[in-house]
């Protein structure tokens, strides 16, 4: 099986959730109490039973109203920071399928609160998550279970406007050049978000934090200073241990 | 649909006014991509800035009820501008034809007006016949009677200044649009309007339709690839539902219902509609074969020349009556009948004026509720504000099986048949719906059988033979809808071709008036004939390129993918767009090469069949004397606005609507009290009231409470922050709902005077969840419009206030 990715065209969404339906269908999640909040984004966050969340961001620039969406999901990042975290804390909890290179959190294992917690902060899109009842780790699986089988992720399937696209990573990172050539005519300000280091690329049009505080990754390694801090100190947290 | 969802991708510009096409279609909104990847341009009119505006390329605000006005403005526009198609104006319009001297207009009003029965005697608006009886011309269009010159004066009115005051849409933003469409009249640009309820709830819901025909006809964007006057379904089958003849006022496949003094068939076939022009097709005049296949599909071997084929045994309507929905309620509160069938629907919750549907039901002895899950109107005894001690309605519940769980057609909105298998049986006691009412019927019949029924015949003659294996045979079904020959017809007189008893016809054409054929419902047939069910096919072929799909399903009439669509070609047979050829004239061939052509008569030349074969003079109408409320469209108020006068005229609201006065109705116009306009629509996530979709899990996750959305500035106003719980009051009713503040609703300039508008959704319930809120039908009036009795939904007054949390009463001592 070749290198995956998914190409997000944010320009051809319409928030109609249908990938957050299907993702909650196939992955057997089950839908959690929410309430209104005065706004149409609910539930209000990824969770450990909400893999994939369609995002609202409401705003007005000169006199216009702009409605963005953003169809949030794990990365599945080319050098994955959560799978080094959980490795440096000794944590089986975070794999990677070197075929397609979809990103697993296996959420049979427990890790610990502290634990989880230097997890999703090594990760600079903020996607993974941790119920306490459980004691382990959830996030979007890259339907690797559909993929493996020849079929589509269940959030590509069930999308209407091609807006969510799935296939082979060069496909897909030509597709999505193709594309951002075309919407950057139009919006000067249009970009993919660190197509260079994510194997779930989106096409925006406008500055990504008017989409969602992480839509795209402050640098372009796509790994957070407290990251290279902890990747700088990992050899000595082991020699402790050894030493302990 | 004239056209079909396809065809979307087709289109130059799209224009969805009347509708939210990315929340309510969603799906639909692949081929508006698919459009707009080719360089449309995709314009959205709505009083709120929705997911729809979110991805329009020129989106702009209109106040809720004002269409014609807007669209008023348009017709102006492309009349000042010259921006129609003259060619199509002038062979495939009525632009031409000669009205009526008598024919006036004034201040409001239409020659005709009787106040007393608030109603129209239409018969000034007629076209002038010659001595031949046939529609009187002037080819020049400068006729000051012709239909074009008294279209441009009754447009003329319609001002950029006078439109924005009534719209409160700003003059460069009407302009915007109207430059956009108005583009579309060049022979190789094309426009199409996709519309929903938006339009149809209001008491000028027809008008606000008539007015954008009239802009289609004007620009030549009738009966081509990638225009049409495009309804989208809020139901997957409501199309195939109509079709079926489930309204009052129609028979399957709109023969009209008959009135009570059309006493036999002959008298019935003297309504027929007629043409004296030869250059008419009038396919209405084909009336009385489809009546008498129907009747016979109705009482088979019961249905005799002699006995008029059972025509007197179908229930008649009064003289004029209207018996539809806001009626049929009004009629069960005042306690006219006591039994009623709650099949498929939620009336406690979907009607308008819901509070008086709820009381409506207690007058009842019996209900039967035919549903998924239980819903607002089985367990109405027991809701808000009821006492079921004081309530003798008995209910039956019966619960039937989802459209996943039997096998059968559905009719979209482009007129598609499609056949679905079945994927699941249905859970517990659960049954198709057709098993219910086939043995409910079976069982009424045997008590008929056995007692002496008050007019028995009805019900003992009906042909009653679909069982398949002890069940409702759901193919036997479609093949009475696309009827039988009833005898051997050794030369038929369609085609002199021989044909024998008990095959299926080929089509409508075969159908006979004397009783040697039956069909259930004329438009379908020829969509399951001896080579087998059509609606059942699935092959991807696309001889034309225009996504026409021949193959995939099967679309009334036969096969027909876009209706009309001679008005695609010009006076040779030639495509008048020659980037998209619907339809071309093999003249070696002589015959039609492209869509299934409307219909098979060569190329109208100059002494030529006319192109809209189901008008009466086989062209489109600019000028449409059938209506109730007016042969053009004009600006009325809703019933309840926010102003005191109709910036138009001295009519504040349509002179002909029917205004329920005893009872539970009230209205509220320009009554500080009720301040706001409000409107009520559906999100993506939820279906209908519902019923369906707030037992889902995952769906009421993602919308789990009643809203009300409002702008930034009504909530300052209000002292209402996001996110407050609020309540939303109307003169009928009132609900509680979580306030969505937001920049995408903005008030209204009206006139001068600041409007707000507010929305909310209806897909709420007390049933489940218990924290979801109330139906938004609470609130709505019973009003409607005057030739649907669609209620006015869209547009009515309301207050919206802050719940404030009352301090506990103190028992106080005496």
């Amino acid at each position: 099986m070749a290198d995956k990715s998914f190409f997000i065209d944010t320009t051809k969404c319409m928030a109609c959730r249908g990938c957050q339906i299907a993702c909650k269908q196939w992955n057997k999640n089950p839908g959690t109490k929410t309430l209104q909040r005065g706004n149409h984004q609910n539930p209000s966050d990824l969770s450990f039973f909400t893999y994939k969340l369609v995002r609202f961001s409401e705003l007005e620039e000169g006199g216009k109203t702009k409605w963005y969406f953003f169809a949030d999901q794990c990365r599945h990042c080319i050098e994955p920071p959560c799978k080094a975290t959980a490795e440096s804390l000794g944590s089986k909890a975070v794999s990677r399928d070197e075929a397609t290179g979809a990103v697993i959190f296996n959420p049979k294992v427990k890790v610990k609160a502290a634990d989880f917690q230097a997890i999703r902060e090594s990760c600079p899109y903020d996607i993974p998550r941790w119920n306490e009842k459980v004691g382990g780790m959830a996030k979007c699986t890259m339907c690797f279970d559909r993929i493996k089988e020849g079929m589509l992720p269940a959030c590509v399937k069930s999308c209407p406007t091609g807006t969510m696209n799935f296939g082979d990573r060069k496909d897909m990172l030509q597709k999505a050049n193709k594309r951002f050539e075309e919407v950057k005519k139009v919006y000067k300000d249009a970009l993919l978000a660190n197509p260079d280091d994510v194997r779930t690329i989106y096409l925006l049009v406008d500055d990504p934090k008017k989409y969602h505080k992480f839509a795209a990754a402050e640098n372009s390694i796509g790994i957070t200073r407290k990251m290279a801090l902890k990747r700088l100190f990992q050899p000595l947290s082991d020699l402790r241990q050894i030493i302990g | 649909m004239t056209n079909h969802y396809i065809d979307f991708r087709n289109a130059d510009v799209i224009l969805n006014m009347g509708g939210n096409v990315a929340e309510n279609h969603p799906v639909s909104f692949k081929w508006i991509q698919a459009a707009r990847d080719k360089g449309a341009v995709f314009i959205h009119v709505d009083p709120r800035f929705t997911r729809t505006s979110a991805k329009a390329d020129i989106f702009v605000r209109l106040r809720s009820g004002t269409d014609i006005a807007f669209l008023g403005g348009m017709i102006k526009y492309i009349l000042d501008n010259k921006l129609y198609d003259e060619f199509y104006v002038k062979n495939y319009t009525n632009a031409s034809f000669v009205v009526n001297p008598k024919y006036s207009f004034d201040d409001g009003l239409f020659s005709g007006y009787d106040p007393t029965k608030r109603a129209y005697d239409a018969s000034t608006w007629a076209l002038e016949k010659d001595e031949n009886g046939i529609s009187k011309r002037d080819m020049t269009l400068q006729h000051e009677l012709c239909v074009f010159q008294l279209l441009r004066k009754h447009f003329s009115r319609y001002t950029l200044q006078k439109v924005t005051e009534i719209t409160g849409t700003p003059e460069e933003d009407l302009t915007k649009v109207y430059k956009a469409y108005g583009a579309t009249g060049a022979p190789d640009k094309v426009g199409t309007e996709l519309y929903a309820m938006g339009w149809c709830q209001h008491t000028v819901g027809v008008q606000n339709i008539r007015a954008m025909c009239i802009v289609q006809s004007l620009l030549g964007n009738m009966g081509i690839a990638g225009g049409g006057i495009n309804a989208l379904r809020g139901e997957s089958n409501v199309q195939g539902s109509t079709d079926a003849g489930l309204l009052y006022n129609v028979w399957p496949a709109y023969l009209p219902t008959p009135q009570a003094h059309l006493t036999t068939l002959a008298d019935y076939n003297k309504t027929t509609p007629t043409s004296k022009d030869p250059r008419s097709v009038n396919w209405w005049k084909n009336r009385p074969k489809y009546a008498a296949s129907y009747l016979k599909s109705v009482f088979g071997n019961k249905a005799a020349k002699e006995n008029d084929f059972g025509y007197s045994w179908l229930p008649k309507l009064d003289q004029g009556q209207d018996a539809s929905w806001l009626y049929l309620f009004d009629e069960m509160y005042k306690g006219t009948f006591t039994g009623f069938f709650a099949w498929g629907m939620n009336p406690a919750c979907s009607g308008a004026h819901a509070g008086k549907v709820r009381q409506a039901m207690t007058k009842l002895d019996w209900m039967v509720n035919v549903n998924l899950f239980d819903n607002e109107t089985g367990s109405f005894w027991k809701g808000p504000g009821m006492n079921p001690k004081k309530i003798r309605t008995e209910v039956f519940q019966l619960p039937c099986a989802a459209s996943m769980e039997k096998e059968g057609s559905i009719s979209n909105s482009g007129r598609w048949m499609q056949w679905r298998y079945k994927a699941t049986n249905p859970p517990g006691v659960a049954r198709p719906d057709g098993d219910i009412i086939y043995e409910l019927f079976n069982k009424v019949r045997a008590l008929y059988e056995k007692g002496k029924g008050v007019f028995p015949e009805p019900i003992l003659n009906l042909k009653w033979d679909y069982e398949t294996n002890g069940h409702f045979g759901i193919h036997k079904v479609a093949k009475e809808i696309n009827g039988y020959f009833l005898e051997d017809i050794p030369e038929h007189p369609a085609d002199k071709k021989a044909y024998k008893k008990g095959t299926l016809v080929p089509s409508f054409v075969y159908l006979l008036d004397d009783g040697r054929t039956s069909c259930g419902s004329w438009i379908y047939s020829a969509s399951y004939t001896e080579a087998g069910n059509m609606a059942a096919r699935r092959k991807k072929t696309d001889p034309t390129g225009l996504g026409l799909y021949p193959e995939w399903a099967w679309a009334w009439p036969v096969n027909r993918r876009i209706i009309y669509n001679r008005a695609s070609v010009d006076l040779d047979g030639n495509p008048r767009d020659p980037n998209r050829p619907l339809l071309k004239w093999d003249a070696a061939g002589k015959q039609w090469v492209g869509d299934v052509p409307d219909n098979a008569v060569p190329p109208m030349g100059t002494d030529g069949a006319y192109p809209f074969i189901m008008k009466p003079d086989g062209v489109a109408s600019l000028f449409g004397p059938g209506l109730k409320d007016g042969p053009f469209p004009e600006h009325y108020e809703p019933l309840e606005c926010p102003i005191e006068k109709n910036v138009m005229s001295n009519q504040r609201i349509s002179p002909v609507i029917k205004i329920f006065e005893e009872g539970l109705d009230k209205f509220a116009t320009c009554d500080p009290r009720y301040p706001f306009v409000c409107s009520t629509y559906r999100v993506t996530e939820h279906w209908q009231t519902g019923v369906l979709t707030r037992w889902l899990p995952w769906l009421i996750e993602a919308e789990p409470q009643m809203f009300c959305e409002m702008s930034l500035e009504l909530a300052r106003l209000k002292e209402i922050s996001n996110g407050d719980k609020v309540i939303v009051e109307t003169s009928r009713g009132k609900v509680w709902a979580v306030a969505i503040v937001t920049s995408r609703l903005k008030p209204f300039n009206i006139a001068g005077n600041i409007v707000h508008q507010i929305g909310i959704p209806w897909h709420y319930g007390w049933i489940h969840p218990k924290d979801g809120g109330e139906s938004a039908n609470l609130l709505t009036p019973t009003i409607g419009d005057p030739n649907t009795m669609i209620p006015e939904s869209k547009a009515f007054m309301a207050n919206v206030k802050k719940i404030t949390q009352q301090p506990a009463k103190r028992t106080t001592r005496s």
